[in-house]
């Protein structure tokens, strides 16, 4: 657990540092420690509780960025029992930063598709951290409409700074290959689950984002612009991203109150990077009773219901439901 | 006389313009200088370069629709700040802003309109307002515009300019992505035409949901159009842009767009095409 902690876990990696020497040291002298080792590991319980109790939004995002974050792929590992990666958008390429296949979770067949992160320089690049181009989100729809022909039902992973903003990705239409994403998932007859692993980057995670069901880990973040682009455009200074992950509500528990999302899945104490394991149990138990209810819904009340959830969302005062669409001559 | 000689709405008369005040400016296309009542009755295009100055939604109507045929819908919806957002002002305090600036509630104005006697469902955003950034109003009034149109059995035009999602209401802005885009779902299986309409510049989640599924999309010339600001691309590269780039002609040689419209024709294309479209 040395390297690669972020400043507020310090003070707990340094107790278990302490916690695991001590344990080393008494199995090689035999000294009976336990009494010490008590100690500490109440005087960890407390900093744990009040470290990882009042995370603010910025060290959420902080986690939800962490470089041992579990990744889609890290995921997949733990949960699916069967997965056949499907590759390209038959146009153009094929995007390692947005994938898919065939998978099977608890002996339900699904269409699991997720960005992917790399873990090093050399995945990163190979993964473009996790920025999907257009033929990403092409490949992502074409996967669905497989689902779509195989009845079976679609779970898209989210984790993505956001879709990549280059050259080529402006040339072959990012913003239509979105667009086209959002028309079609609405429309989709199988049931779509998504869950935001990690970051959920603007418009490349709502990409793959329209569903029946919306999860969201407990450290992962959901955002229209990342705290630090919305610093640099509303305060005119990066630095001010702290508070400007507090401002744009974008943790687990605002996006529940604001009902953007559905579900929190629970990560283990200090982030889902401290017990892969038991994040990915956790996300397993969330996906197969969400994928047990909505398989039970009739497909046109499922498709109707999903059009409804996002046509309500937003905020507005002025006129009642009841006169929409009333005329008014003022020209 | 007005632009294009047709003669302009009270309402337009009384909205200020997006030209700087005086007398004289100079032109950002050609560098010359420009008489500001020769660019008015030119329809907001430098008469020596064709460089498209960017309309108020009033404006746009008036040069667009037949004479005295607009009439608005959902007019009276306005933006509340739900979230409670403050950068260093309050949103709510941004809204009054632009409300006192543009003499508007929001950035988009919706209604029906006839082109040639032809009834449409139409759309006219207008980037004076918070940059035309789509919060939860304009998401909500172009998704009634498109239900409207679906249930009527209308064609629907609509005119984007606009920076993108609105930040100030975050998570909530993102979803008029998804909303207005499923709308346009429901007009397709209805079999109903969409033609939209992008004029400098057109970017972010307004690009990417529905301004980019226009059955066809037009754009007028040298508008910046795309998904990530040209701003953002530099940062994230880290080289130069090649010259044009982002430009409708850019878009139109990657094959993302139709066709380029100059303004002065613009009405008489869309009037052309909805003639194919609506039997
Ligand atoms: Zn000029």
């Amino acid at each position: 657990m040395n390297g690669g902690g972020l400043d507020f876990e310090k003070p707990i990696l340094e107790l278990e540092r302490k916690i695991s020497d001590l344990r080393k040291f008494s199995a090689e002298e035999k000294i009976d420690v336990s009494e010490e080792i008590k100690s500490l590991q109440n005087k960890l319980k407390k900093i744990k509780d009040e470290v990882f109790c009042g995370l603010s939004a910025s060290q959420r995002v902080q986690i939800a960025r962490h470089p041992k974050r579990p990744y889609f792929m890290d995921y997949a590992d733990r949960i699916f029992s069967f997965f056949l990666e499907l590759h390209g958008d038959r146009r153009f390429s094929d995007d390692k930063a947005l994938i898919g296949g065939l998978a099977e979770i608890d002996s339900v067949k699904i269409m699991a598709i997720g960005h992917q992160k790399g873990r090093d320089t050399k995945e990163n690049l190979l993964r473009n951290f996790g920025c999907a181009h257009p033929e990403g989100y092409r490949k992502a729809l074409r996967l669905m409409k497989i689902a779509e022909k195989m009845k079976i039902p679609v779970v898209s992973f989210i984790d993505t700074p956001g879709a990549y903003p280059g050259i080529g990705a402006e040339e072959r239409g990012q913003a239509e290959a979105i667009a086209v994403n959002l028309r079609e998932m609405s429309l989709v007859q199988v049931p779509i689950i998504c869950v935001i692993i990690g970051e959920g980057g603007s418009g490349g995670a709502l990409g793959i984002g329209i569903g029946d069901k919306i999860l969201i880990l407990q450290n992962a973040y959901y955002s229209v612009i990342s705290p630090e682009g919305c610093a640099a455009i509303l305060w005119k200074d990066r630095a001010k991203a702290k508070v400007a992950a507090e401002a744009l509500r974008l943790t687990a528990g605002d996006l529940i109150k604001i009902g953007i999302v559905d579900e929190i899945v629970a990560e283990p104490s200090g982030g889902a990077h401290r017990d892969a394991g038991e994040a990915a149990d956790n996300l397993k138990k969330a996906l197969v009773k969400n994928l047990k209810e909505l398989q039970k819904i009739p497909v046109s009340t499922l498709v109707r219901n999903r059009y409804n959830k996002f046509r309500k969302m937003g905020a507005y005062e002025g006129e009642e439901n009841g006169s929409k669409n009333k005329k008014s001559k003022n020209q | 006389m007005s632009l294009f000689g047709r003669k302009k709405s009270p309402a337009a008369q009384t909205k200020k313009s997006n030209i700087p005040d005086g007398l004289w400016i100079k032109c950002k296309g050609c560098n010359d200088t420009l008489y500001t009542k020769k660019l008015d009755e030119n329809g907001k295009v430098c008469p020596k370069c064709g460089f498209h100055y960017p309309l108020r939604a009033f404006e746009r109507i008036d040069i667009t629709v037949d004479k005295g045929t607009f009439e608005e819908i959902n007019a009276g919806l306005r933006s509340i700040d739900s979230l409670d957002f403050f950068d260093s002002k309050k949103y709510e305090h941004r809204i009054k802003q632009a409300e006192e600036k543009t003499k508007m509630k929001e950035a988009v104005i919706t209604g029906t309109a006839q082109i040639e006697k032809i009834k449409i469902a139409l759309g006219v955003m207008d980037f004076s307002f918070m940059g035309g950034s789509m919060g939860s109003v304009v998401g909500e009034k172009i998704t009634r515009l498109i239900e409207f149109a679906a249930d009527e059995d209308l064609p629907v035009v609509i005119f984007s300019t606009s920076g993108g999602a609105r930040m100030q209401e975050s998570t909530l802005s993102l979803m008029q992505m998804a909303k207005t885009s499923a709308a346009l779902a429901r007009l397709s299986e209805k079999g109903l035409f969409y033609i939209s309409v992008l004029a400098d510049p057109t970017t972010g989640g307004t690009t990417a949901s529905f301004a980019s599924l226009g059955d066809i999309i037009i754009a007028e010339p040298g508008a910046l159009i795309g998904f990530a600001g040209p701003r953002v691309i530099k940062q994230t590269i880290q080289q130069e842009l090649p010259s044009g780039f982002q430009r409708s002609e850019f878009l139109l040689e990657h094959g993302l767009i139709d066709i380029i419209v100059k303004r002065e024709d613009l009405r008489k294309t869309i009037a052309s095409i909805l003639k194919f479209a609506v039997k």
